[in-house]
């Protein structure tokens, strides 16, 4: 468990205020999510001791690294850091950047070099120096120099967002298997919410310093008391996998708890783990079993509760599948004729799902 | 018609030579070295009392102020620290031939800044204890060339010379001993000697058969052949009331 | 070229040498202190250590030579150290030659540290390095372009020095008298030859130091 509190008023015009109390569980990747200046960057420095904020709080685990009275500077905690931009030691070859932090925490381990270069598709660019390497090249470089500290936290900031999408595409993978292979809690800020629907178990969403909702991602995201939206629009993030491939078609369906639902074939291999992105607006109600109709994917379900969503005119419904949640965005006159009431058991037909990972 | 307007131009041409002469003949550009700049400045006030004229020093290093004469520099006259630079100066038909003449003879003191350092006769030069001595580029100032004259006289200076000090000129070398940094110097008596008598710490004036006479001539340059105000000046100089003001800074007339 | 040509050159190296590793051991870390500092302080000591760079030589030599005088507080602690007095002495020059030539040390070194920010020390602290480690293993390395540049100026600079050490050297050859003060020394004294050759050394020498600056800048540092 990491348990940070942290206050902090600054002069400005606005003024600066970071005024958060979170919990984040010890395995997973918990995304600070928010818009730029919202306050995610100040808390994770504040989490690494780069920024001393007076009067804080946070524990890792067992160990207490800021109260009253005590402050571990950065170099004593054992965390890993990636910044934003890869920051490698240009006075350094590659191998001498992976061993700087490695040596420092308990000597450098050839093989785990070995094993941590091959992981993030560096083995062949250890002689190479920084400054010749591509962008993506540069950040999977930083990422591995931060794991080879063995840190018992590894703290990312952004680490994606100084690369364009090409080198985006590149390094997510690797991101996506530091989240399977990785025993430690990672922090991960981003405003993306590609990344984050991507690789987020757990979310901590940030507005203006406030942490505004906070909690496993999918829970959080279908949560219509707080609708959090993760970009332009309300949706959820499945959990599923592979179930079966429909090659005639070039469709796959991905299974989760409680349904399956067909998509677009991206080519994963049967009984991949992936995620679905599914937005409020591609689900729809109907009181009866859909006949006829063009939609694939339709499940019973149960209505678990609603709220009003952005415009007069809309409702946004969260439903209960077989226990996994989702979002529906009809228009009150719909409500009304389905006679949407908490409980209620309906059918609900998704008209799109993308697997984001 | 034509005739008219040259003569028009001619007129208008004398009459601007003619007052321009007479502005400059009231004012009198003198270059003179640095040592003698306070006395100087006593009898240029006493001579525009006397006469109206106004005088102009430019104070400098000899060598320097000869250089800038050489190059154009428009002095009338020039008070020099030695004899050599005015003759050198009339063989290379910058100065006036004849109007050279020396109106100090400069004296050399053995000087401390503190009480009771320097004796009567100056046996303080063989003591031991001594760090260091100043004395002004022998190369280059004519009291560090007869400072060496001196020694080498009194036999001193193998002995002292590992603890020679040079100033590039006499007013640095005395800034050395003033400051303390050498306890003794060989510096002009006129820095040091004021009415009659030595201003502060200790001093021995070195007698003059130990070194030639500091000469300083004065001399008539080209730009001031015509002034007659400039010939008045050197006339002054040599006069009774400059002659007092003159000894009165430890310079013999 | 004359013995006591070769004795002021000599002497010039010497001082320009031990001029040098004095400026480097006491300037890298005040250029550190510089640019890492929040300190009210900062103004007053940037402009102190800035201020030699429009004073005249003269200016600065006259009162180091008051200051290290007998009657100065500064020649009074060397001498209570049992030092003597700093004035017509080597380590004098060496003195005066070091606070004069430390803004042309200090500011290219200051800058190098600035320009690289404070990135890579928190990339350092968060790979366990202890501040300390982090600016000999990280500071230094990614400074030394800046470094160098300063190292080449200060030695260059301290070649060229005379107005300094004409105040308070006295001009003693082998110890104060050095080659600008020679090539003085020989100009007043119209000795043009012995002059030429010793200023087209200097100028020789100068002019090698400028292209070894020009060529460390060249190569600036790129912080990946």
């Amino acid at each position: 468990m990491i348990e940070a509190r942290f206050h902090l008023t600054r002069p400005g015009d606005p003024p600066f205020v970071l005024s958060v109390e979170v919990q984040a569980p010890s395995v997973g990747v918990t995304a600070l999510f928010g818009a730029s200046g919202s306050g995610k960057t100040t808390l994770l420095r504040a989490i690494a001791g780069l920024e001393k904020i007076a009067g804080g709080f946070l524990k890792i685990g067992e160990a207490v690294w800021q109260d009253q009275g005590i402050f571990v500077p950065t170099h004593q905690r054992p965390l890993g850091y990636v910044f934003q931009e890869a920051s490698l030691f240009s006075h350094l070859s590659v191998r001498e950047n992976l061993e700087y932090g490695a040596r420092r925490s308990g000597g450098c381990d050839e093989r785990q070099m070995q094993q941590t270069a091959e992981m993030l598709g560096i083995a062949h660019l250890l002689h190479r120096d920084p400054v010749t390497l591509s962008g993506g090249e540069r950040q999977r470089v930083a990422i591995g120099r931060a794991l080879l500290t063995r840190p018992q936290v590894l703290l990312m900031d952004e680490p994606l967002a100084s690369l364009d999408q090409t080198r985006k595409r590149e390094v997510l993978p690797y991101v996506q298997r530091l989240h399977r292979d990785l025993k430690i809690p990672v922090l991960y800020v981003s405003h993306s919410p590609d990344e984050v629907a991507q690789l987020a178990d757990h979310i901590i969403v940030l507005e203006a310093g406030r942490v505004v909702a906070c909690g496993p991602l999918g829970e959080t995201l279908a949560n219509v008391e707080t609708p959090i939206r993760l970009g332009e629009e309300a949706g959820v993030v499945l959990e599923g996998c592979i179930g079966e491939r429909d090659e005639r078609w070039s469709l796959a369906r991905v299974d989760f708890v409680g349904g399956g639902i067909w998509t677009r074939d991206t080519g994963c291999v049967m009984g991949a783990r992936v995620r679905l992105r599914v937005l409020a607006r591609d689900v729809s109600l109907s009181c009866e079993e859909p006949v006829g109709s063009s939609i694939l994917n339709y499940f019973p379900c149960e209505i678990a509760g609603q709220t009003g969503d952005e415009h007069p005119g809309l409702l946004l419904v969260r439903l209960d599948v077989g226990g996994s949640p989702l979002l529906a965005r009809l228009t009150r006159r719909s409500a009304e004729a389905l006679g949407v009431v908490r409980g209620k058991r309906i059918w609900a037909q998704v008209k799109a799902a993308a697997v984001v990972g | 018609m034509k005739n008219n307007i040259s003569h028009i131009i001619r007129g208008m041409v004398l009459a601007l030579a003619v007052s321009t002469a007479m502005l400059v003949a009231d004012e009198i550009p003198v270059a003179v070295a640095a040592n003698f700049k306070a006395p100087a400045e006593i009898i240029a006030a006493e001579f525009e009392k006397s006469t109206g004229h106004r005088v102009l020093l430019s104070p400098g290093a000899t060598g320097a102020l000869a250089t800038q004469v050489k190059h154009g520099a428009p002095f009338q006259v020039f008070l020099s620290a030695d004899s050599s630079t005015p003759t050198k100066l009339v063989s290379e038909s910058l100065a006036v031939e004849g109007s050279q003449f020396t109106y100090a003879t400069g004296k050399l003191v053995l000087w401390s800044a503190q009480e009771g350092v320097v004796d009567g006769k100056g046996a303080v030069l063989a003591k031991e204890s001594i760090q260091h001595l100043a004395v002004a580029n022998p190369k280059t100032a004519p009291y560090g060339a007869a400072a060496i004259e001196a020694l080498t006289k009194l036999n001193l200076l193998v002995k002292l010379q590992p603890k020679l000090v040079q100033g590039e000129s006499i007013a640095q070398t005395h800034q050395f001993v003033s400051s303390g940094n050498a306890e003794l110097g060989f510096v002009a008596l006129s820095q040091v000697f004021k009415d009659g008598k030595m201003t502060s710490g200790s001093g021995w004036v070195v007698p003059q058969e130990l070194y030639a006479p500091i000469r300083q001539d004065a001399v008539l340059l080209a730009a001031g052949k015509e002034s007659a105000a400039a010939r008045a000046w050197l006339d002054f100089l040599k006069g009774d009331v400059a002659g007092k003001i003159i000894v009165s800074y430890g310079y013999v007339k | 070229m004359p013995e006591e040509s070769l004795v002021s050159l000599a002497l010039t190296f010497r001082l320009a040498a031990v001029t040098t590793f004095v400026l480097l051991l006491a300037g890298v870390p005040l250029a550190w202190w510089l640019s890492q500092t929040r300190s009210r302080w900062r103004g007053v000591a940037g402009a102190l250590v800035t201020l030699p760079v429009v004073l005249p030589p003269t200016v600065l030599g006259f009162y180091l030579l008051l200051l290290m005088g007998p009657h100065g507080p500064v020649g009074q602690f060397t001498r209570w150290m049992g030092l003597g007095l700093l004035p017509f002495t080597f380590a004098g020059l060496v003195v005066a030659s070091v606070i004069q030539k430390l803004p042309f040390v200090v500011q290219p070194i200051q800058n190098a540290f600035e320009a690289m920010g404070r990135r890579p020390l928190e990339v350092a602290a968060s790979l366990r390095a202890s501040p300390l480690d982090a600016f000999f293993t990280v500071a230094l390395p990614l400074a030394r372009p800046g470094i160098l540049t300063g190292a080449v100026l200060g030695f260059a600079h301290t070649v060229g020095e005379f107005g300094v050490v004409l105040m308070i050297g006295g001009n003693i050859p082998g110890v104060t008298r050095v080659a600008a003060v020679q090539i003085y020394n020989h100009v007043e004294a119209m000795e043009y030859a012995q002059a030429h050759l010793l200023a087209a050394v200097l100028l020789l020498l100068s002019f090698i130091a400028m292209q070894a600056v020009y060529f460390l800048n060249r190569n600036k540092v790129v912080v990946a």
